[in-house]
Order: structure tokens, then C-alpha cells, then sequence
């Protein structure tokens, strides 16, 4: 039996009773970011990053049980070391470190590799096992850099302002979202949220991090005010009735999907940027090669797939099966939490 | 071939039509003439013959990439387009080469007669020279089967605001046997006396679909009714001693139909007939599944012609010694085709016969008795119009019956293609046969995308099994399947083959053991089939 297992309640430490991002209420949950998908309603007690926690307690409620660690620090349970790792996701995620009698597993929770400029970049783990997501584990995503990405997002948006046009730029409230508020030349004119990324910015401003400024979509503003300007919404907000709103607009969308013609062409968008906060297919092979492991497990993504192609090149794998969603949410196909 | 990738995506990025006929007007008049004949005719659907086996591609770009060929395969079947998974493995990201869209097609041309050792040698090339979006296009114009989202109707509008010239007429120029291999530009669009008028079919007059009461149509006596016979829409052409037939999908498809060349003794010159192309014995018409075992082969042999005869049942005249009656009212086109129809000595072409009628009342009984007669409603036509280009409303409307619909249970599912790669979209469907299941349709359509996540949601929470890409999933939904017809087939265990079936709605009131049987399946082929 393995240091961690895969159970119907999640990811299972049977020595310290621990479980890692789990699916079903439990004792103890350790939380490696704070998606809904991984950090879910009903856990006694919860332990997560510091920049976790005020968003997971705003999800949950203030009156969860949560603790808090930085990046580095350990927590011994019944002789197991648990240790948090930047996993450049959004932010506050982590890789969780396990250790037992000098046998080291790493879980990965979500993760990418590029540097965004926002949250802390990811840093490779060495460990026996790597519990790793594989979204996009396919070689038909690679993404480009940022820079490049956020290039062309600008030249949109003033393309759309030259045109009269508001823009409606679409991503995940937590995470995305401020991405792309980060990334993006605010010179070129206003931003606008949508409620729910509003809430999630408010929080994150209370923790100490700057954010650009925003201005929350109210009832109140007029139409012509938003003329010109960008509105960052998430995916689950287009095609309601919260856009009559606004004046003649184009829509845009950021995830790793738009890399498909036929995804980015099912949204009926204007405009589809491939940007995602997961890795691409080189990104996860290389973090895969950075942990120097003996064996992978695969838990959500193309996952017979990513795990046969690397059982081929002789890195032992399975698949386990899990509920995390990945970037699904993104495209409006997972249940992206209402509040947050 | 800068500006046409710049041209194809601006046109992917827009679902506005207005801006997808101002994108390619501007590109239009910029381009030169070789590259706006080749854009109209890729746009038309007239692209060079293809010159190399895609699954020669395959081997050469997963080698290219480093993958193994079935991770390729895994990645083509879940990006559901060769192509575009071809330019995304593919390592180059950098534009090197500028050849012109006319240049590169003449490249692909070429390809034709070399061995695969030496296209091999060319298309590894051109790969490596271009970035990811050209490499897109050119892998479209290599291996076809490109659908743009741009109706040949907003190409043509586009052109003929380019062009300076009226729609109608160059919709009509833009029809027939033309290809760019052999035309130009000024040829085809701007001469006045187009060498290939001969062969060159009349753009259809396509019906909308009825909404509303029928008596809201007004007086009954305004209007003719006919049967909506079920097989092909096609035009005969009988110019200079030839004949041509063209199927509504603008195909020539002459040589499917041989027994209509006795046409040519019988029919006088410069005549066009609409109608409807039928398989038809002893009186009667037969269903449209003997005609697709015939469509789909590609020689018609001495076997098929006897056991799948086909006859036109024409409904239409468009062109009566060689004058265009498109202006003509339907009533003195009808009293010509009528004329010509009786006098002539053919038994392959009928006329459709006129359902007299002196009130609506007796018109929607008369509907009812469609499916005895082998039809699939009614088509309802104003006496005093003229024959328009397109799908027009107003003065023609198709009046179909509702489908035959059966309950069924899902039993396995598939991921989608392209548009919807992430998701299982594909389902079989069964029907009871005492204790077992029996598959006897595919189905895909007619979900809203809600209820594709949550049926979705259902297969990964209830898989038994898996095979390939195929998951068996717990027999727990019925779905109500519609379709238009129903025969015998050896293709699917339950020995029936449907026509057209598509999910209707999801039956979340019924449990899966009400689904309906084979026996009742059974029953319609009696019935209908």
C-alpha cells in the first residue's frame, strides 16, 4: 500500500488520516488551491496556503475550520511531513509534499509552468511519486508565451474601442480573471467586472496584493459608459441576460480549449485567446522529468492517454480516476462555484 | 498566402454575416486574379483532386513530431480535424515562405503524379516553412473537406459587390461544370459570353419549412399543391444534344443516372426540368433507402439499375427552346411542362401531379395519407409566382409530415468531434427485446447544450465498460428518437436502418424498462418501410 491512495473520499494519507483535495466530507482536508473542484463544501477541518484561505473561507463560510501555512513550512501528523510548494496555478496553489520515513510523494493539485507575474511560479518538487493533473495532456497544446497572448488581447480591445465597441473578455472568476486584469494595458481604457469577479478581486486586495483598478458592473452605469472600454466576465455570464447591459460589444474568451478551432467555434465567440493556468504537453512532461520520480499517477485530463505515452517512454504510470474538472469550468462545462 | 490565412481567419473569428461578406470583399479587392478564382472556387467547393493519401501525412508528422503514431491518431480523433491536428504537433512556429494561394495550390497540384517518397521530400518541407495557422490552410487545401462557414450565397454577394455585378446573374455563372484548373477570372465573371454555358444549371428555388396555421396562406384557390416526394432534387439539362443532370448540392451526377440519356431522343433541345428524382417501380414509388443503396456506390452497374429503377418526376420547367421561363408565372410554366410531359414517349420522366383541392380542410386530410404515397408532406406553391433564385420566402413552402418517433434506451456513448471534443455527444440506442437491449441507431443531434453536459456528467459517472473511444454506459436513459424513415437493414443487429434519426427529447419521465421494443419497431417496417 502506498503513502497516499486514491479512496471514494479522495486522495487518502491512511498514517496521518489526511486526506488531499477530497470529493466527500472528511476529517481533515488538505487543500491545494481553492477551486471548487478541490477545495469543497462539508470538510471538518481544512488546512491550506495562506493566500488560500480567506477565498476558501469566503466560498465556505467564516465559520469553516481552516488553518494556514506558508510555501516551505511543515506539519507533521502521526510522523508524516506535509509541506506546501508553489504551483503557479492561481493563487495560493500548491503542490502538497508528503514524507514518511524518507519516502517522498508530491501531489500536484493544478499546475503551470510559466511564470505569469502574478501568483508564485511553480517550482519542481523531487519525489519517489507524482501525482500529477494532466488537463492537457495531448500534444496538440502548446501554448505561447503570455506576452505574446496579452499582445494580441490588446490590439482586440483597441480595435474594438476604435469601432465604438465595449469587450467582453471571458475567464474563470478566480484566477483568470486577475490574470488577464494584470496582463492586459490598462491605458487603453476602462475595466469593468462582472459580481463575481469583483468579490473574488475584493478579497484578494484585502490580503495586501495590488490589483489594477476595476470598476464593478452596477445597474446604475449607463450604457454609453462602457463604449469603448474592456468588461472581464466569467464564461458562465455569456449569453444571459447580464449583457443587454452593454452597448454593441465582441466577445472574447481565454483558455487553453480556444487551442481547438471546433471549442472555440462551439462558444460562437468573436475572438478565442489560448491562455490557460494549466501546463501544455511540453510543460507536463517536463515537470514530470524535474521531479526525478520513479512513477506518475494521472488523475484528471486525457488520462489513459498521457499515462500510455508515458509507460511507453518507460516512466511508470497509472490512472487513477478522480472528480477534479480541470479547465472544463473554463468553457462552461464544470460547475464553476456561483460566489467565488 | 498571407492574406487568404489572414482572410480565413478573420472569416473563423466572426459569426456575423454582414462582416463575413465585408472581410472577403475587401480581400477580394486586393487579391490578384488567380487567387480570386481559387478562392471562389475553394469557396464553391471545387478543389483540386487530392494529391496525396492522408495516411501518408500522418506517418510523416507524428515521425516530424517525435510521437508515436497512435498518439497522433488518439490527438487527431479527439481535435476531430486532420489538418488542424497535423499544424498543432507540427514544431515549427515560424513564417518563412510567401508564396501566393494560387502558387501553393499549383504546388499541390504538382504533387499529383510523384512518388510518395518525393511528396514526402515536398510536403516535410512546406510543413517546416510555414507557422501554425498557414500550415492550417494549406493542410485544408491538401487534404479538403473544408468547411469555412461561408454559404456560397455570401460568397457570391461578396463578389458581386466586388465584381460591380448583379447577384442573380452571377450566381447563375458561378453554377455548372467550371473549374479553376482550366478558367480564369475574367472568363468565368467578367466575359460576356462564358465558353461552358451549356452545361450550366439554373440556381435552385429552395421552400422554407411551413410555420404557422395553413389557412393563414390565404385564399386556397391561389395555390398548388403537390406531394414532397422523397429522393433528390435534380435538374435536367437537355441543350445541344446533351444532357446533364445536377443534384440540388450542385453535383454533376450524369453518369449516376444513365436511364435518363433515352431523355435526349425524347425531350425537344433547350429544355431544363426541376423535380425530384425517385426510385420508382411497377406505378409506384419506392422508399428513399433503395435509392441510397444506389447513390452510394460509385459505378451504377446492370444489378443496380434493375433493382433500384429511378425515374424524375419533374415539377418545373425553367427552360423551353432555349428560353429562360424563370419569369414566367408558374401557371403557364406548369401549362408547358404539362404538354411536354404528355407528348413525349419517355417512361422515366413523370410529372408531379397536382392534389386538387377546394378548401384547406381537405388539404390537411390529405396530408395525412403522405407516408401511403411514399411522400414526406405536402408542397404548397402560389400560382402566380415566378421561379426565384435560393432559398426565398413567401411563394413556396414545404408542408412536411411529422416524424415517426420510438422510445429508446442509451447503451453506449462516444466523445464528439471537433466542436465538441471534450464531451460524449454520440449515442447508441436500443430497444427491448425480451431481457436484452437491441442497438438499432446512431444518434448525435437534438440536445440543447445543457442537457449534453448533464447526459454527459451521466456517462462518466456510469460507464461499465470501455472499448476505444466507446464507453457502455448502465441502460438508464431513454431518449424519444425521431426519424423520417424506417427499412430493412443487415447493418445493425435489430435489422431495421433508420432515416435521419435524431434525438427528439430526453424522456426523464420514463424508466428504462418502458423504452419500446423490438417488436413495435418491427411493426412500423411493416407499416412504412
Amino acid at each position: 500500500m502506498g503513502l497516499l491512495q486514491f479512496t471514494e473520499k479522495g486522495i487518502y494519507c491512511k498514517q496521518a488520516k489526511v486526506y488531499i483535495d477530497p470529493w466527500k466530507p472528511v476529517d481533515y482536508a488538505i487543500i491545494t488551491h481553492a477551486h471548487a473542484d478541490h477545495s469543497r463544501w462539508g470538510n471538518k477541518f481544512y488546512l491550506s496556503h495562506h493566500l488560500s484561505k480567506p477565498i476558501i473561507q469566503h466560498r465556505l463560510g467564516q465559520d469553516i475550520s481552516i488553518e494556514s501555512m506558508e510555501y516551505g513550512e511543515r506539519r507533521t501528523i502521526n510522523g508524516v511531513g506535509f509541506s506546501f510548494h508553489p504551483a503557479g496555478h492561481i493563487i495560493g496553489s500548491s503542490q502538497v509534499r508528503v514524507e514518511y520515513k524518507g519516502e517522498v510523494w508530491v501531489a500536484s493539485g493544478d499546475y503551470k509552468l510559466e511564470n505569469d507575474g502574478f501568483c508564485t511560479p511553480f517550482e519542481p518538487v523531487k519525489c519517489d511519486v507524482f501525482i500529477t493533473e494532466c488537463t492537457f495532456g495531448l500534444p496538440v497544446f502548446k501554448w505561447k508565451p503570455q506576452e505574446q497572448v496579452f499582445a494580441e488581447m490588446n490590439t482586440w480591445w483597441q480595435k474594438n474601442k476604435f469601432e465604438g465597441k465595449a469587450t467582453i473578455l471571458a475567464g474563470y472568476s478566480l484566477g483568470k480573471a486577475q490574470r488577464i486584469l494584470q496582463g492586459l494595458d490598462p491605458s487603453i481604457g476602462k475595466i469593468y467586472t462582472h459580481g463575481a469577479i469583483e468579490k473574488t478581486n475584493e478579497i484578494i486586495r484585502n490580503m495586501g496584493v495590488k490589483l489594477n483598478e476595476t470598476i464593478y458592473v452596477e445597474s446604475e452605469i449607463k450604457k454609453k459608459d462602457f463604449e469603448g472600454s474592456l468588461i472581464i466576465a466569467p464564461p458562465r455570464s455569456l449569453g444571459t441576460s447580464w449583457q443587454k447591459k452593454f452597448p454593441a460589444y465582441e466577445v472574447g474568451m481565454a483558455s487553453g480549449w480556444m487551442n481547438v478551432r471546433g471549442t472555440r467555434r462551439r462558444q460562437s465567440l468573436d475572438r478565442g485567446f489560448v491562455l490557460s493556468d494549466h501546463a501544455d504537453w511540453d510543460g507536463l512532461n517536463s515537470a514530470i522529468k524535474a521531479t526525478d520520480c520513479e512513477k506518475v499517477i494521472v488523475t484528471h485530463g486525457y488520462t489513459n492517454i498521457f499515462s500510455k505515452w508515458l509507460n511507453d517512454k518507460g516512466i511508470e504510470t497509472q490512472a487513477e480516476s478522480t472528480e477534479f474538472e480541470g479547465e472544463l469550468a473554463e468553457v462552461g462545462q464544470g460547475k464553476e462555484d456561483k460566489e467565488a | 498566402m498571407k492574406d487568404f490565412v489572414q482572410l480565413f481567419n478573420q472569416l473563423d473569428q466572426t459569426t456575423k454575416t454582414s462582416r463575413k461578406v465585408a472581410v472577403l470583399k475587401s480581400y477580394f479587392d486586393t487579391a490578384n486574379d488567380e487567387d480570386k478564382l481559387w478562392t471562389i472556387g475553394i469557396l464553391s467547393h471545387r478543389r483540386p483532386k487530392r494529391s496525396v493519401r492522408t495516411a501518408l501525412l500522418r506517418v510523416w508528422v507524428a515521425a516530424e513530431a517525435n510521437l508515436p503514431l497512435w498518439l497522433f491518431e488518439e490527438s487527431y480523433h479527439i481535435v476531430g480535424d486532420l489538418a488542424e491536428t497535423i499544424a498543432l504537433v507540427h514544431p515549427n512556429l515560424e513564417s518563412k515562405n510567401d508564396k501566393s494561394l494560387s502558387e501553393w495550390i499549383q504546388f499541390i497540384i504538382d504533387l499529383k503524379p510523384l512518388s510518395d517518397e518525393e511528396q514526402k521530400g515536398k510536403v516535410l518541407w512546406v510543413w517546416n516553412q510555414l507557422n501554425e495557422k498557414e500550415r492550417f490552410v494549406f493542410n485544408k487545401l491538401l487534404t479538403g473537406g473544408w468547411r469555412v462557414g461561408l454559404s456560397q450565397k455570401l460568397m457570391t454577394r461578396a463578389l458581386a459587390q466586388h465584381a460591380e455585378v448583379e447577384e442573380n446573374s452571377l450566381t447563375h455563372r458561378l453554377m455548372g461544370n467550371w473549374r479553376a484548373e482550366t478558367t480564369t477570372y475574367n472568363e468565368l465573371i467578367e466575359s460576356s459570353n462564358p465558353a461552358d454555358q451549356l452545361s450550366k444549371p439554373y440556381p435552385f428555388y429552395l421552400a422554407y419549412a411551413l410555420e404557422g396555421e395553413v389557412q393563414e396562406l390565404g385564399d386556397v384557390a391561389d395555390w398548388q399543391a403537390e406531394w414532397k416526394w422523397d429522393g433528390i432534387r435534380g435538374q435536367i439539362i437537355i441543350r445541344n444534344n446533351e444532357l446533364f443532370v445536377w443534384s440540388r448540392g450542385e453535383e454533376l451526377v450524369t453518369e449516376k443516372f444513365p436511364e435518363f440519356q433515352e431523355l435526349l431522343e425524347a425531350v425537344p433541345d433547350g429544355t431544363v426540368l426541376d423535380g425530384e428524382i425517385i426510385p420508382f417501380q411497377d406505378g409506384k414509388p419506392l422508399s428513399f433507402a433503395t435509392m441510397q443503396t444506389r447513390i452510394s456506390r460509385k459505378n451504377v452497374s446492370k444489378g443496380i439499375l434493375k433493382s433500384a429503377p429511378i425515374v424524375m418526376i419533374a415539377y418545373d420547367i425553367l427552360e423551353f427552346e432555349g428560353q429562360d421561363l424563370r419569369e414566367t408565372p408558374m401557371l403557364e410554366r406548369r401549362r408547358i411542362l404539362e404538354k411536354l410531359v404528355q407528348y413525349q414517349e419517355s417512361n422515366k420522366l413523370l410529372i408531379s401531379n397536382i392534389l386538387w383541392v377546394n378548401s384547406w380542410e381537405k388539404l390537411i386530410e390529405v396530408r395525412t395519407k403522405s407516408r401511403e404515397n411514399n411522400a414526406e408532406g405536402l408542397m404548397l406553391k402560389r400560382k402566380d409566382s415566378t421561379y426565384k433564385t435560393g432559398r426565398k420566402k413567401g411563394d413556396w413552402w414545404k408542408w412536411k409530415v411529422d416524424a415517426l418517433t420510438i422510445d429508446a434506451v442509451m447503451i453506449y456513448a462516444m466523445r464528439g468531434h471537433g466542436r465538441r471534443a471534450n464531451l460524449y455527444t454520440d449515442y447508441t440506442f436500443a430497444v427491448w427485446d425480451d431481457e436484452k437491449l437491441v442497438p438499432f441507431a446512431k444518434a448525435y443531434s437534438g440536445l440543447t447544450d445543457k442537457e449534453i453536459k448533464r447526459v454527459d456528467a451521466f456517462v462518466k459517472k456510469n460507464t461499465v465498460d470501455k472499448f476505444g473511444p466507446v464507453r457502455s454506459v448502465t441502460p438508464e436513459l431513454v431518449f424519444e428518437i425521431a426519424f423520417e424513415g424506417i427499412a430493412k437493414s443487415s447493418r445493425y443487429k435489430s435489422g431495421v436502418a433508420l432515416r435521419f434519426p435524431r434525438i427528439h427529447r430526453w424522456r426523464e419521465d420514463k424508466p428504462a424498462k418502458e423504452a419500446n421494443t423490438l417488436d413495435d419497431l418491427m411493426r412500423m417496417l411493416d407499416e412504412f418501410g
